[in-house]
């Protein structure tokens, strides 16, 4: 009696996994049948939901571009390229000055600690379009427009309070107690930061460096100002330009949309283990 | 603000330092040298802006710009295409710098003033030649002169096409075009009835340009214009309700497609290409597109007619009303190499380079349009036959839209008027008259 | 982590002085950063918000003080604009937080197949925003759209209908588009959440008689607080200045009935040459996002709980 009750009850609980699954799944799959259609079946009414005529054209396009009939795909292998180079330079640099910071702001009391955490928590709230004019006005006069250096540098506006926001909520979970032992032997902070608390840290660096590099892959704001040629246009650039030209190709949009969402996805999904964790960490001690 | 650069530049570099010191060095093997110093031996590069359109592609752009260096080892060009929507911005944006990050930019017909305002373009007069002034459409020169000074070179002559589905209309057994708007409707309502299209009208209604062009076309058609003669809007009386209140009955009744709102002129195109509307407006392109097979469901059934008129506007001796979408490339102010940027552009525009990609793009040289040069034109791709004679008989009925240096804003403010009534959130009077009053305001500032 | 109040040995004081000398060392390179690409822009974007400001190489800027933000502040579409922002914020954030929250409660109490829901909620979550917006972009499409093949399909419309130029469904559609995306990482914070709070609890008010929809209230909700606490913040502040996902779906139409106050401070600074305008813009952006920010922690934040 109570055990069949109890796999009636999981049984309903299980069902109602499917709607959300159906949620999650239907744009994907579509987004996916979409981009191995051609432009007549994604015309069809009814809805062809799956294409009859499968066809990886949409995609040989994209890596392939000596034949394809419009310039848009031919750019967008480049594109992807130059995600790949700014997301990753800027999750270094991140990891690398934004973990120093974040260990100082967490484990060491001096004058203006509180304030500096304040602050660094306020840069968050301010918006990419208050910082644009005057970035673009500088990097112009330092000759940066077009190169991927000026998205790098600009992308450290929302990627560092950031990273500083993840990373000290991680080692705030570091138990002080070791940091005592290391010290008492007679280690100095620098000596406890690189000796003790990175090692046992690096859960929380990948997860931050996770993050930051989705951040950094999903801009769009800057990256839509500060770059029109194929140096240092991202992915997202190269999405919108898709949509915003005078061209029908919605079939090799949808394929470039795909190949934009693989390399987060894939990266989300190996590290996995490490959102959730650094999840919680933010939950939890944030 | 010049105290504020420095200390942002002072911060930038150190920044760079540090950054590099952590990543090591970026190379950015694509990237292109930035404006230096002329040095006498040293190829100077111009950085010229332009359309990611349509009609000509990039790579035919890259072509005329690599043939240009061929002819002359002295100048290095780089081409930067971006999406239509973008131009305008990135020219602003480009223009906050010094040297600006453009050296020549594609200006839309509806730009000029709000740039010369600005102090973005270059004055030119004293650069064309008499050849240029005297053989070029004096329509394409309109286009960039304000106040007896040049400020651009033209560069492409559009206007609205309207084009319609051969095969549709016969079917339907409808022997001719419509040469007025009623007209258009009772043979809408006749495909609409055969079932042979559901929507059989397309436009670009959606809150862009797109939408004051077609307005454009409609509201000269109907014997109106946007301001009165002493510059007071008169969008607003009973001639654009007239229009904007038609607009509107055509989604109603189920003629003109819904979706239109939402459409610009890729999906105006996208629709007709798919044999999915009888009638469509739209700029040339649309025509070339038609017949290319990858793009298109209804090679070979698309034509064009002159432009219709509303029965009134006919009555009134209007034979057509269509809009000027003509571009120009001007030499932006701040260049330090206005010489060789301008020697780009007189080859951009030259009769040779015109002629040849003159598919998707007509010349700009009204001699090319006369006498034996015609016959060569007209020879010069498979679809000029069609779009040449198209363009002569509609380039003459191009309207204007207003030029004035707040343009943008006060287009803003139609598009969302139109929008308003068309979406059903106010009647077509209330909106327009808002409209209207926001240009007065507009025209006080 | 409390420091000792009373430094008088000598050697504590150095020991003191050398933490806060590799604090500095360890804090000098995000300083100079965050100075160098957020300070310096903001205090510049301030200054320019005090004028009048046209675009141009020529124009003059002159003192306006207050103006651009009075006229801002007398303008309808402002409001207008701010009213439509708040509504994207509410009804966004509001749902993601109830939905996220049913689906960690779901997750938690592992139903078949729970480590793989888990998992796939990742996979909108790391979707870039402007591959969303695109995909439901088209998924709305009026001609071909997947949205507009279902219901037809399930015989719930006649004809294909142009959602996105309905003036009351164009921003609830973007509002649907955003929760795909968002929603996920509001769901895997509150999910990760419950997986730490002991499970003894449960028990224990179970055995005096609460049942489950108590028990999760007065229970397990108020222990959730802290996280919703944070995905509230990082949502809104967000949300507030939404911009992609408008941009590409809708660009503000129809009829301005998506333009979000990010998108107004755009159009301002870039299309209608109103540099001054635009920064005043962003700042109010900014002190509203603040704003926000301090009210959910005066609220959600319990004095014990903040050390």
């Amino acid at each position: 009696m109570m055990h069949s009750r109890k796999i009636l009850q999981k049984l309903l609980l299980s069902l109602l996994t499917l709607p959300v699954l159906f949620f999650i799944f239907f744009p994907l799959l579509w987004l996916f049948s979409a981009s191995l259609s051609t432009q007549v079946e994604l015309f069809s009414v009814p809805i062809h939901w799956i294409p009859r005529h499968p066809t990886f054209q949409n995609y040989l396009d994209i890596f392939f571009p000596g034949q394809a009939a419009s310039s848009v795909p031919q750019t967008y292998a480049v594109s992807l390229l130059n995600s790949i180079k700014i997301a990753s330079a800027v999750t270094i640099i991140c990891i690398l000055i934004g973990s120093l910071a974040a260990y100082a702001l967490v484990r060491i009391p001096f004058r203006f600690n509180r304030t500096i955490q304040l602050g660094i928590l306020a840069t968050r709230m301010i918006p990419e379009v208050s910082l644009i004019l005057p970035l673009f006005i500088i990097a112009s006069s330092l000759h940066l427009i077009n190169k991927p250096i000026v998205l790098i540098v600009t992308y450290m506006s929302f990627a560092l309070p950031y990273a500083i926001w993840l990373m000290a909520a991680y080692f705030q979970t570091v138990p002080v107690e070791l940091e005592d032992a290391a010290r008492l032997d007679g280690c100095s902070r620098l000596g406890i930061l690189f000796r003790v608390v990175m090692p046992i840290s690096v859960p929380g660096l990948v997860s931050t460096g996770m993050f930051v590099f989705l951040l950094a892959w999903d801009e769009f704001f800057y990256a839509l100002i500060f770059t029109s040629t194929l140096a240092a246009k991202t992915v997202p650039v190269a999405i919108a330009e898709f949509i915003g030209r005078y061209v029908v190709n919605v079939n090799g949009m949808m394929a470039g949309g795909i190949l934009a969402a693989v390399p987060p996805v894939l990266v989300a999904l190996i590290f996995q283990r490490y959102i959730v964790s650094g999840m919680t960490a933010g939950a939890v001690k944030g | 603000m010049h105290k504020f650069n420095k200390i942002g530049l002072w911060f930038v570099t150190l920044i760079l330092v540090v950054g590099l010191a952590g990543c090591g060095p970026q190379p950015a093997p694509n990237a292109a040298p930035a404006n230096t110093q002329p040095a006498a031996a040293q190829p100077v590069t111009i950085h010229v802006l332009t359309m990611d359109q349509a009609g000509i592609k990039n790579s035919e752009v890259d072509q005329i710009a690599s043939q240009f260096e061929a002819q002359n080892p002295d100048i290095k060009v780089n081409m930067e295409y971006v999406g239509y929507d973008y131009v305008h911005d990135k020219i602003v944006t480009g223009m906050a710098a010094n040297p600006p990050a453009y050296d020549a930019a594609m200006i839309d017909v509806i730009w000029p003033d709000e740039f010369i305002k600005a102090g973005y373009l270059l004055d030119v007069t004293n650069r064309v030649t008499p050849d240029m002034k005297a053989n070029m459409f004096p329509a394409s020169w309109n286009g960039v002169t304000r106040n007896g000074k040049v400020y651009g070179m033209p560069w492409l002559m559009d206007v609205k096409y309207f084009m319609y589905n051969k095969d549709m209309l016969q079917k339907a057994g409808i022997a001719n075009p419509p040469t007025t708007w009623e007209e258009m409707v009772d043979q809408a309502k006749i495909i609409k009835q055969k079932g042979i299209a559901e929507f059989p009208v397309i436009w670009s209604w959606n809150q862009k340009e797109g939408v004051v062009c077609d307005f454009t076309v409609l509201l000269f058609g109907n014997g109106g214009s946007f301001v009165d003669a002493n510059g007071k809007p008169a969008f607003n009386n009973d001639k654009g309700v007239q229009v904007l209140s038609w607009m509107k009955q055509t989604i109603d009744d189920g003629l003109s497609n819904p979706s239109s709102v939402s459409s610009d002129e890729n999906a105006v195109e996208a629709d007709f290409l798919a044999g999915k509307s009888a009638f469509a407006v739209n700029w040339l392109f649309q025509y070339s597109d038609s017949n290319d097979a990858t793009k298109s469901q209804i090679v070979g059934q698309a034509a064009f007619a002159p432009m219709p008129v509303f029965a009134a506007g006919k009555a009134a001796g209007i034979k057509s009303a269509s809009v000027d979408g003509s571009s120009s490339f001007a030499i932006m102010a701040t260049t330090p190499y206005p010489d060789q940027t301008w020697k780009f552009l007189t080859y951009l525009a030259s009769n040779d380079v015109q002629t040849k990609y003159s598919a998707e793009m007509l010349p700009v040289w009204q001699n090319d349009f006369q006498g034996d040069a015609l016959a060569k034109l007209e020879a010069a791709t498979p679809t000029n036959p069609v779009t040449v004679p198209a363009f002569l008989a509609q380039f003459p009925y191009a309207n204007e839209r207003p030029t004035v240096p707040y343009y943008n804003e006060a287009s803003a403010a139609l598009q969302l008027a139109i929008q308003e009534a068309l979406t059903g959130v106010k009647s077509p009077k209330d909106a327009l008259d808002e409209a209207a009053a926001k240009w007065v305001q507009l025209a006080g500032q | 982590m409390t420091v000792n109040p009373k430094p008088f040995s000598k050697k504590r004081l150095s020991l003191r002085q050398q933490d806060a000398a590799a604090a500095w060392l360890l804090l000098v390179p995000s300083l100079l950063v965050i100075l160098g690409v957020t300070i310096w822009p903001v205090i510049s974007t301030l200054i320019l918000s005090f004028f009048n400001a046209p675009t141009g190489i020529h124009q003059v800027r002159t003192f306006v003080g207050l103006g651009n933000y009075l006229d801002m502040l007398r303008d309808q579409t402002f409001w207008e604009t701010i009213g439509r922002t708040l509504y994207f914020t509410v009804v966004s954030v509001g749902l993601e937080l109830v939905i996220g929250l049913a689906i960690a409660q779901l997750i938690h109490s592992h139903p078949w197949g729970w480590q793989f829901l888990r998992f796939s909620l990742i996979i909108p979550w790391a979707v870039p925003t402007i591959v969303n917006g695109a995909m439901w972009r088209w998924i709305y499409s009026a001609d071909f759209g997947a949205l507009n093949g279902l219901l037809l399909q399930l015989g719930l419309i006649k004809h294909y209908v142009a959602w996105l130029t309905l003036p009351n469904m164009a921003m609830n559609l973007v509002i649907v588009a955003d929760i795909w995306h968002t929603m996920p990482f509001v769901a895997l914070v509150l999910q990760a959440a419950l997986a730490t709070l002991p499970e003894d609890l449960d028990e224990a008010a179970a055995v005096d008689g609460a049942n489950a929809w108590q028990r999760f209230w007065q229970i397990r909700v108020p222990l959730l607080r802290p996280a919703i606490l944070v995905a509230l913040i990082v949502r809104t502040v967000d949300a507030f200045r939404v911009f992609d996902i408008v941009y590409i779906i809708t660009s503000g139409g129809p009829a301005y009935k998506t333009l979000t106050i990010t998108y107004l401070t755009y159009l301002n600074s870039f299309s209608f040459g109103k540099q001054g305008t635009g920064a005043a813009l962003s700042f109010l952006i900014s002190a509203f996002t603040i704003l926000m920010a301090l009210v959910y922690i005066r609220i959600l934040y319990r004095p014990e709980e903040t050390q």
